[in-house]
């Protein structure tokens, strides 16, 4: 119903990018890269960058390097430092730093499939519902609509609690709450290229809609593409850790960020590493992939300031 | 500006009809059907044969649907599976305890980001503009439960000792009763709501204080404090507006996590305990109040946007 929100309302960066892009920017063939490129001489995109390289080494890696199995146990439930388990043993006496190296794989993937399934979608949607600036339009917003009414982790659990815990339903459901959400910026955005010459162009000389859309718009809504990107990738993070950690994401034993806070929470006072160290990699990753998404919308908005 | 409100009023109840036929489906979804996920699989096929009848699990879908949707209207969300009281027993005292955690949040976080937005807007590009917008970002970036923790860990476990770690309450006993089980939780809430509000107040206040009529209020020898508070601040509350209401109704999505954290007995807690055992009545409650919170509070901030913006109030007159 509210049409104000959009992508750069959630990241603060209001203004920034509404109004036509300058035509230079159009002209150049792949804006995005040179986006990217001006990114990456900012500070915050650099720090980011490689915050998220760090987790993400920790999440890949980490398994091969880790001393003990996950579900070995190798002291007294919630004991200290040893020499066997430098953090200390978790709840039920199992090598907290193991678990903590075997437990990021998951969150990972889970996030990078849901933020795709989500992006692709929203950017369908809201692609063919700003083309075709009829009914369809109307019936894609108001669907639009309907998903958005739900907080995101609502609609999840109304799924989860349907069908039960499973990986693939946590992907598709995060996916689907983003799709709305995505398309709707993807709209705002397209609706003004939908009105160039070069559409006008393309459909005079007969061009399929589908290329069209994907052939002529699409590569001119890339910068707001981009900077949702990297905002679904945050907020997929966030709902996927939140639910391992409300226990509905991987099942026990297995290592899991989400689950390991889940696990030991109530023992926080007397083994607080076990829930200080996943804590730490989930904060750390969203703020990491949230600063890499502020440095592309701010080199964004260099371009069209550059050029105009 | 009747008619403007009449059709937004129209879309309004269309999207929460359309709503319950989301949550509705989620009981199509179910494998086997409602009566086999109460009972579990061992159940004797009398029990599942009576258990069906008392669902109306033998209609049709439609009538299933048509009783559901009534029995919501009319405020009897049917009986939850896993203690066997009515829903609204089992969620009133847990619907008191939210809001007024909501509540709480929200007298605090408003004016807190409303004045953080002016104030970092007036010092736009100064140090504290800078590290602020940094704190924001990162607040904005920080899953709530990941915030809540991170109080739990600062404030009641590891490094001071105020407030208690868990906001469990004596049976009976309401929140307001308890301040001090309230105040993390609500904190919470605050940290991850503020950051939002407070970056299109100040952006939509740096517009306001370069626009003409700003400049003309100072040439005329306002006291700078009229000019902010009645000359800008009116005018760029506006886009605030929708904001504040999106994130009021993210608060029905982020008590969920937030309650879990605190074991706070609250309607998120409810639905994690309900998803937990498969309890659909309630799970299909708290979701449809959550929605048609959504869509209530986004009805208000569109009537609010026309009463406060005077092309459209006047519009149709």
């Amino acid at each position: 119903m509210t049409e104000t929100v959009d992508t750069a309302v959630d990241l603060g960066l209001e203004g920034a990018l509404e109004g036509p892009l300058p035509e230079a920017a159009v002209l150049q063939r792949r804006p995005w890269l040179g986006i990217l490129r001006n990114a990456l001489r900012l500070t915050r995109t650099r720090i980011g960058l490689a915050i998220v390289a760090v987790i993400v080494a920790i999440a890949v890696f980490g398994p091969l390097v880790a001393p003990h199995s996950p579900t070995e146990f190798v002291g007294i439930p919630n004991s200290g430092s040893s020499s066997k388990a430098i953090f200390g043993a978790d709840a039920l006496g199992r090598d907290v730093w193991s678990r903590f190296l075997h437990g990021g794989l998951t969150v990972l993937w889970l996030s990078v499939a849901a933020t795709a399934l989500g992006v692709v979608v929203g950017v369908c949607i809201g692609l063919v519902a700003a083309y075709s600036r009829n009914w369809l339009d109307d019936v894609l917003m108001r669907g639009n609509d309907v998903i958005l009414a739900f907080p995101q982790i609502v609609l999840v659990l109304l799924a989860v609690s349907a069908l039960g815990p499973k990986l693939w339903l946590i992907v598709l459901m995060v996916g689907i709450t983003h799709a709305p959400r995505v398309a709707r910026v993807m709209r705002g955005a397209a609706q003004e290229v939908v009105e160039r010459d070069f559409v006008k162009a393309a459909e005079a000389v007969g061009e399929k809609r589908g290329r069209i859309v994907f052939g002529e718009v699409l590569p001119n809504v890339t910068t707001p593409l981009l900077v949702e990107l990297g905002l679904r990738m945050t907020y997929s993070i966030g709902l996927v850790a939140a639910i391992s950690f409300l226990g509905f994401g991987l099942q026990p034993p297995t290592a899991d960020w989400g689950l390991m806070i889940n696990e030991n929470r109530l023992s926080i006072t007397v083994q607080p590493w076990a829930v200080l160290l996943p804590i730490l990699a989930i904060g750390l990753l969203t703020v990491g992939t949230n600063l890499v998404t502020d440095g592309i919308a701010r080199a964004a908005i260099g371009i069209d300031r550059g050029k105009s | 500006m009747k008619k403007l409100v009449a059709r937004r009023l129209a879309l309004g109840l269309l999207t929460l009809w359309l709503v319950s036929l989301v949550v509705f489906a989620a009981l199509l979804a179910l494998p086997g059907d409602a009566a086999t996920a109460i009972l579990g699989k061992e159940a004797t096929p009398d029990r599942l044969a009576a258990l069906r009848e008392q669902l109306h699990l033998n209609d049709s879908v439609i009538s299933q649907y048509l009783h559901w949707i009534g029995g919501v209207v009319t405020g009897s969300f049917g009986t939850s599976a896993a203690t066997q009281q009515p829903v609204s027993d089992v969620l009133s005292a847990r619907v008191a305890n939210s809001t007024f955690l909501v509540l709480v949040a929200s007298a605090v976080a408003i004016p807190l980001s409303i004045g953080l937005g002016v104030w970092t807007a007036m010092r736009r590009d100064r140090a504290v503009d800078h590290s602020v917008s940094t704190v924001t970002l990162v607040l904005a970036a920080l899953p709530e439960f990941v915030i809540g923790i991170g109080l739990v860990l600062v404030f009641a476990t590891s490094v001071f000792h105020w407030f208690p770690a868990v906001s469990i309450l004596p049976p009976g006993e309401k929140a307001w009763q308890e301040p001090k089980a309230v105040v993390l939780p609500a904190a919470t809430l605050i940290l991850a709501v503020t950051p939002y509000i407070s970056r299109i107040m100040r952006g939509s206040m740096i517009e306001v204080l370069e626009s003409e009529y700003v400049t003309m209020a100072r040439l005329k020898g306002l006291p700078e404090r009229t000019v902010i508070w009645r000359h800008a601040v009116p005018n760029a509350i506006v886009p605030a507006i929708q904001v504040t209401a999106l994130q009021l109704a993210w608060m029905a999505g982020g008590v969920v996590a937030v309650e879990f954290v605190f074991s706070y007995p609250g309607i998120g807690a409810a639905l994690i305990d309900a998803v937990d055992n498969r309890d659909m009545p309630v799970v299909m409650t708290v979701t449809m109040l959550a929605a048609g919170l959504y869509v209530v509070l986004n009805l208000l901030a569109d009537l609010g946007t026309i009463m406060v913006t005077p092309k459209l109030r006047t519009a149709g007159r």
